[in-house]
C-alpha cells in the first residue's frame, strides 16, 4: 500500500518541479485563461442583468475550456520519451501513475481557476449573495470532476487520430451533469436564492462514482496503448 | 440462419405496415392535439428501442471486457449505430411534434434532453471507434460504454432536479393513456422492435464481412502478394 | 389542417432515415463482396 502512495507522490512532485522548471506550458495555459475571460467579458455585457444571472454559467465554461487546454498535454511528456511502455513493464500499480497525474493536473486547473475567478467577480462586479464558503466544496468537487475524467479520456485518446480534438469529444458529453450541477450551485450560492445542496451532492456522487470507474478501468486503457 | 433472415424480413415489414394502419387509421383522435399527436407512435417506441440498443451495447461491452470475446465486441458496435440510428429518429420526430402543438421546437423537457445527452455519448463512442487506429479499440470502446452507462442515471437525476426549479412543458404530456391508444403503441413498439432487428442482423452481417476481408488483406499484405 | 404536415414530415423522416442507413449497409456490403471476390483471385 505504501508503494503505491509513495509512487504516486514521486511521480507528482516529478511533474510539479518539471513544470515550475520551464513554466512554458504553464505561462501559455494562465495567458490562454485570462484571454477567455476577456473574450466573455466582450461576448456578455457585463451590465447588463443577465449577465450577472449568467455569471456562475460563465466562469465554469471558461474553467472547462482553460481545463481542456491543460488535460491535453497531461501525457504528451510520457510519449515523447517512452516512460509510458517504463510504466507497462514494471510493476508499479497504474492507478498510482494516474492519480499522480489526475492530482497534477488538479493543481494545475486550480491554479488557472485562481487567477480567473477573481477577474471574473472584478469584470462582472459580482458579489455572493448566499453562503460564500459554499462555492469552496463546489469548486474543488466540480473542478475534480472535469480532471478526473479529463486525464482519463486524455490517455483513451493517444491512439487516436486528432489526439487533441477527441479529448473534449469524449470528455463534454459524459460531463453534463457535472458541469450542469457546478453552473447550478455557482448561480444559486451567487443569487442567494435557494439551496446549492442538491447540487453538492450530486457534484460529490458525480466524483465518487467516476474516480471509482476511473481507478478501476485505467489499467486495461493504460495497457491498451 | 440465413434463411430464416428473408422470412423474419418479410414478417417485419408485414408488422410495420399493419401498425402503421393502426397509428394513422385506427387509433383514436386525440382531443387537443387532433391528428399530430399520432407522431406519438412513431416518437416513443423508436426511444425505447434506442435505450433498448444502448443497454444491449451496455451488456455486449462488459462481455468483451471481461472474455475479450470479439463476436462481443462486433455486437457492441451494431447496436450502438443501431441505436444511434433510432435516437437520431427520437430527436427528429420530437420537435416536429411539438412545433404545432406546442408552438417551440426544443424543451429541455426531461426525457428529450436525457435523449440529447445519451445520443452526445454514444456519437462519441462511434467517433471514437472510428478515429483509434489501435487493434485495443474495442477495449478502450468498451470501457468509455461503461463510463456512458454509469453518467445515465446522473443526467437524469441532474435534469430532474433542474426541472423541479425551472419546469417546461412536457412533450408527450404525462399523465394515463388511453386503452386503445396504449394498444397501438405496443404494436408499434414491436414492429420497430422487429425492425432494429433486422437491421441489426444485417449490420452484424456486414461487419463480419468486414473483419474477414481485412484479415484476408492483411494476411496477403504480410505475404507480400501484390494488391 | 396544417398541422397534419407536420405528421407527414415526421413519419418521412422516420423511414427517411432507416432507408438511408439500411442503404449505405447494402452499398458497403455489395463493395465488400467484390472486395473479397478480388481478393480471392489474387491467391
Amino acid at each position: 500500500m505504501s508503494s503505491i502512495s509513495s509512487i504516486t507522490w514521486a511521480t507528482l512532485t516529478k511533474d510539479i518541479r518539471l513544470e515550475w522548471r520551464s513554466k512554458d506550458a504553464l505561462n501559455s495555459m494562465l495567458f490562454f485563461s485570462l484571454l477567455v475571460v476577456v473574450i466573455f467579458s466582450f461576448s456578455f455585457d457585463p451590465n447588463a442583468e443577465e449577465s450577472r444571472e449568467i455569471a456562475g454559467g460563465l466562469i465554469w465554461v471558461a474553467f472547462l475550456f482553460a481545463a481542456v487546454v491543460a488535460l491535453n498535454q497531461t501525457w504528451a511528456r510520457e510519449l515523447r520519451n517512452q516512460v509510458l511502455d517504463a510504466y507497462r513493464v514494471s510493476p508499479a500499480p497504474a492507478t498510482a501513475l494516474f492519480v499522480a497525474k489526475a492530482l497534477g493536473n488538479f493543481i494545475l486547473v486550480s491554479v488557472l481557476e485562481a487567477l480567473m475567478a477573481p477577474l471574473f467577480m472584478i469584470f462582472y462586479n459580482l458579489r455572493v449573495l448566499g453562503p460564500a464558503w459554499q462555492l469552496i466544496p463546489v469548486a474543488i468537487l466540480g473542478t475534480w470532476a472535469l480532471v478526473v475524467n479529463g486525464t482519463f479520456f486524455a490517455a483513451m485518446s493517444l491512439r487516436t487520430r486528432s489526439r487533441e480534438i477527441m479529448l473534449p469529444l469524449l470528455l463534454f458529453p459524459i460531463s453534463i451533469p457535472a458541469v450542469q450541477s457546478m453552473v447550478e450551485a455557482t448561480r444559486i450560492i451567487l443569487s442567494g436564492d435557494g439551496a446549492a445542496r442538491f447540487w453538492i451532492v450530486l457534484l460529490l456522487t458525480y466524483d465518487v462514482v467516476f474516480t471509482t470507474a476511473c481507478l478501476a478501468l485505467f489499467e486495461t486503457v493504460l495497457q491498451a496503448e | 440462419m440465413k434463411r430464416s433472415f428473408p422470412i423474419f424480413a418479410v414478417i417485419t415489414a408485414i408488422l410495420l405496415a399493419y401498425a402503421f394502419y393502426e397509428a394513422i387509421w385506427v387509433a383514436p383522435m386525440e382531443r387537443t392535439m387532433g391528428d399530430v399527436q399520432r407522431i406519438f407512435y412513431y416518437h416513443v417506441p423508436s426511444a425505447w428501442t434506442a435505450f433498448l440498443l444502448f443497454f444491449v451495447n451496455l451488456v455486449a461491452s462488459v462481455i468483451y471486457l471481461v472474455r475479450r470475446n470479439p463476436r462481443a465486441d462486433a455486437v457492441a458496435l451494431v447496436s450502438a449505430e443501431v441505436g444511434v440510428v433510432f435516437c437520431t429518429i427520437v430527436l427528429v420526430t420530437g420537435p416536429i411534434w411539438a412545433r404545432p402543438v406546442w408552438g417551440i421546437w426544443w424543451t429541455w423537457d426531461i426525457r428529450l434532453t436525457t435523449t440529447l445527452v445519451l445520443w452526445l455519448i454514444y456519437v462519441s463512442y462511434l467517433v471514437l471507434r472510428r478515429f483509434s487506429d489501435s487493434s485495443q479499440t474495442p477495449k478502450l470502446a468498451a470501457v468509455l460504454a461503461i463510463f456512458g452507462a454509469l453518467d445515465v442515471p446522473l443526467v437524469y437525476f441532474s435534469i430532474w432536479f433542474f426541472r423541479t426549479q425551472h419546469p417546461q412543458p412536457v412533450i408527450g404530456g404525462g399523465g394515463s393513456i388511453d386503452q386503445r391508444m396504449l394498444h397501438v403503441l405496443l404494436i408499434n413498439w414491436l414492429a420497430f422492435s422487429c425492425l432494429a432487428l433486422a437491421i441489426c442482423w444485417a449490420r452484424y452481417r456486414l461487419e463480419l464481412l468486414q473483419r474477414e476481408v481485412e484479415e484476408v488483406e492483411s494476411l496477403e499484405s504480410l505475404r507480400g502478394v501484390p494488391q | 389542417m396544417n398541422s397534419t404536415g407536420f405528421l407527414y414530415a415526421a413519419y418521412i423522416a422516420t423511414w427517411l432515415i432507416h432507408g438511408l442507413y439500411l442503404a449505405s449497409i447494402v452499398r458497403r456490403y455489395s463493395r465488400l463482396r467484390q472486395r473479397m471476390k478480388e481478393l480471392g483471385k489474387g491467391e
